[in-house]
């Protein structure tokens, strides 16, 4: 592979450096070019970045420090008041336990459903092309759509899902009263427009899985179902984690889906679905008009979601290196060895 | 095979495992390039059905009334002509200017698409293909920057816009959309294969300046995935729910806001919010219709990368 040494080699040769002051303001020009484009090209990113992406998320903590309402603007500087205020507030602690639950729910079912059609899908198919558009459509539907098309379907009163198991003699379920009941309808929101799109990550993922390994897995006596467990599940195992940590990030953020499945916006008449980010947009923006207390929601949901997002790191790479049985040390450091490399080319 | 490590030797390992790949599929060893049977197209035919269904559900809902929809869960089973009179009449409520909110959108998608493809181009050409001190540091930054939640700094956001006057203006949505780390990362890893030193170094000898060089060369080399980015960058705008929902009032709103808006004002009758609904996804299924085999290679070939 060429090096990029070159160009400034070949700058070398077509100006030979110090012949003389006359050199010319050109040659002088072309040198800056060189020296101060790279960083010009990248300079509209950062600066955007920096006013739009990293200095909110730190002044948030400088926010939530001080009183500050919606209306007034910024108070007095009142220490960690704002977060004992949240901690004190019950909603918080509903919104946690309902995103948390609406998060298992959908992510869970959702990696699962995903990696199994993968494999559906990582076959010597007819009209590839058609079933993978065929599982990614819900993609283009945005999460309000489907949030108001799936509170209607999950309606408590004359809603499809109901009328559907009233037909199969089961009792209709109060899907607008019921916690778990709600949180379900929510994850399938959230598992509908997901699942396609995940599914063509690990089938990607599947597709880069040296056929090698299947064809000494089949002369090894290994079933399809063996091959699956033994071979693709270890195999994919990075982008396992990738896809996991970043329904982490999303799903525990998730407000659309929760804010559109009743009229009223405000997760439901007993908080069933309250998330933390619709708690931390009826803090700021709805009922209290508290813009300091929604900093320090915002902060803590913040950490959770780090934290969060390092134990389902650690938890998907042991289940994920598990599932091949227990690998030699060896096998599983040459293993973490190649993901390495993966992750850095 | 024979070949394969010699591959890795001369053009480092990721172009020996695709080498290894292709040998691979020509090999077709017993049994697992044969066509799948029938199981493999019921499940596959099962979950396109999930997908599609509750599409369809939107479309008989939305051509019924609020009557028969209180009487029954599926009033009927195909769609019919009220459809398009309650398209007329969500494009006619009082309630917003549903013209004004689809301008907005178009306007707001076009905008940062158009912004994180050159952009992320730019930079990306730059990460990729230019030497400068603090390279390397700085691209893991744009890489870990990407598992930030940034929709969690809603509230100084907030702040800012309000100070600079943007409350309820579309640049309050667009400017904080300019730029994404993700399309940094993902020019940068398509532009470090897809452009050749050689390109640059020969632009460069006849005397093309350093953004002559990325106008014509890199630019023309990045249009395959600049094309997926902008389509990304398009949809997750189209899409937009919560930001625009902070800053954005009802009087100028976008299409998602008016899905809210239709809800809370028209909550009785269901039908003519899922026409509202299904007349806001159009675009976007029109537009699906057209570039969704490019989607999907977005998706595989950033999964494979990322």
């Amino acid at each position: 592979m060429l090096t990029p040494t070159r160009d400034a080699a070949q700058d070398a040769a077509t100006a030979p450096p110090r012949q003389s002051r006359r050199v010319g303001f050109n040659q002088r020009l072309g040198r800056w070019d060189v020296k101060f484009s790279p960083y010009l090209y990248i300079s509209p990113f950062f600066i955007l970045f920096l006013i739009t992406g990293l200095f909110p998320i730190v002044f948030t903590a400088y926010v939530s420090m001080h009183s500050w309402n919606l209306l007034f603007g910024q108070g007095e500087f009142v220490g960690l008041k704002n977060y004992t205020d949240v901690f004190a507030q019950p909603h918080f602690w509903t919104s946690l336990r309902n995103t948390f639950s609406i998060f298992v729910l959908s992510s869970v079912p959702q990696v699962i459903t995903a990696i199994v059609l993968a494999a559906f899908l990582d076959q010597n198919l007819r009209s590839k092309t058609f079933w993978r558009m065929g599982v990614l459509l819900p993609y283009v539907v945005a999460p309000v759509a489907v949030g108001m098309i799936f509170g209607r379907l999950f309606a408590d009163k004359s809603g499809l899902i109901n009328a559907g198991l009233e037909a199969i003699g089961l009792p209709a379920v109060q899907w607008h009263v019921d916690v778990l009941a709600s949180h379900i309808a929510i994850a399938s929101m959230v598992n509908f427009r997901w699942t396609g799109y995940n599914t063509l990550i690990f089938l990607a993922a599947m597709q880069a899985v040296p056929r090698e390994l299947y064809e000494a897995a089949i002369i090894d006596g290994a079933n399809r179902m063996r091959q699956f467990f033994s071979v693709t599940i270890p195999q994919i195992r990075a982008t396992i984690i990738f896809v996991v940590i970043t329904a982490t990030i999303g799903g525990l953020q998730i407000f659309d889906e929760p804010r559109v499945y009743d009229a009223t916006g405000l997760g439901g008449a007993s908080k069933q679905w309250l998330t933390t980010t619709l708690y931390l947009y009826d803090v700021g923006w709805g009922n209290q008009k508290n813009l300091g207390r929604a900093a320090a929601v915002a902060w803590l949901l913040f950490l959770i979601i780090v934290v969060i997002g390092f134990l389902n790191f650690a938890a998907t790479r042991r289940i994920a290196t598990g599932g091949s049985g227990v690998p030699s040390r060896r096998a599983r450091r040459a293993a973490e060895r190649a993901a390495a490399n993966r992750r850095a080319s | 095979m024979s070949s394969v490590p010699t591959v890795a030797q001369t053009a480092g390992p990721r172009a020996a495992r695709s080498a290894a790949r292709k040998s691979s599929r020509r090999a077709k060893v017993g049994g697992y390039d044969r066509r799948p049977r029938w199981l493999t197209y019921t499940v596959l035919g099962f979950a396109v059905f999930i997908g599609l269904a509750p599409l369809y559900y939107t479309i008989v809902i939305g051509s019924s009334d609020p009557i028969s929809i209180a009487q029954d869960a599926l009033p009927q089973f195909l769609p019919d002509s009220t459809l398009f009179h309650n398209f007329s009449l969500v494009i006619h409520s009082e309630a917003f200017s549903f013209w004004k909110a689809f301008a907005n959108s178009v306007i707001i998608s076009v905008v940062t698409s158009t912004s994180v493809v050159l952009f992320s181009t730019l930079a990306g050409f730059s990460f990729a293909k230019l030497r400068f001190r603090g390279r390397g540091a700085l691209l893991v930054f744009v890489i870990a920057t990407m598992a930030v939640p940034t929709q969690l700094g809603v509230v100084p956001m907030y702040i800012l816009m309000t100070d600079l006057h943007w409350i309820g203006k579309l640049q309050a949505v667009i400017v904080p959309g300019l730029v994404t780390a993700f399309g940094v990362f993902w020019m940068t890893q398509y532009l470090e294969e897809a452009l050749p030193y050689e390109l640059i170094e020969a632009a460069r000898m006849d005397g093309a300046s350093m953004i002559r060089t990325f106008w014509s060369i890199a630019l023309p080399a990045a249009r395959p995935a600049a094309a997926m980015l902008a389509l990304f960058t398009f949809v997750a705008q189209w899409v937009n729910f919560f930001w625009p929902s902070i800053v954005l009032s009802s009087e100028n709103p976008t299409l998602p806001l008016t899905i809210r808006l239709l809800q809370a004002n028209y909550f009785v009758d269901y039908s003519l919010v899922l026409a509202g609904v299904f007349l806001m996804t159009i675009p976007l299924l029109v537009l699906f219709l057209f570039t969704g085999r490019h989607l999907v290679a977005g998706i595989m070939a950033g999964a494979v990368k990322g």
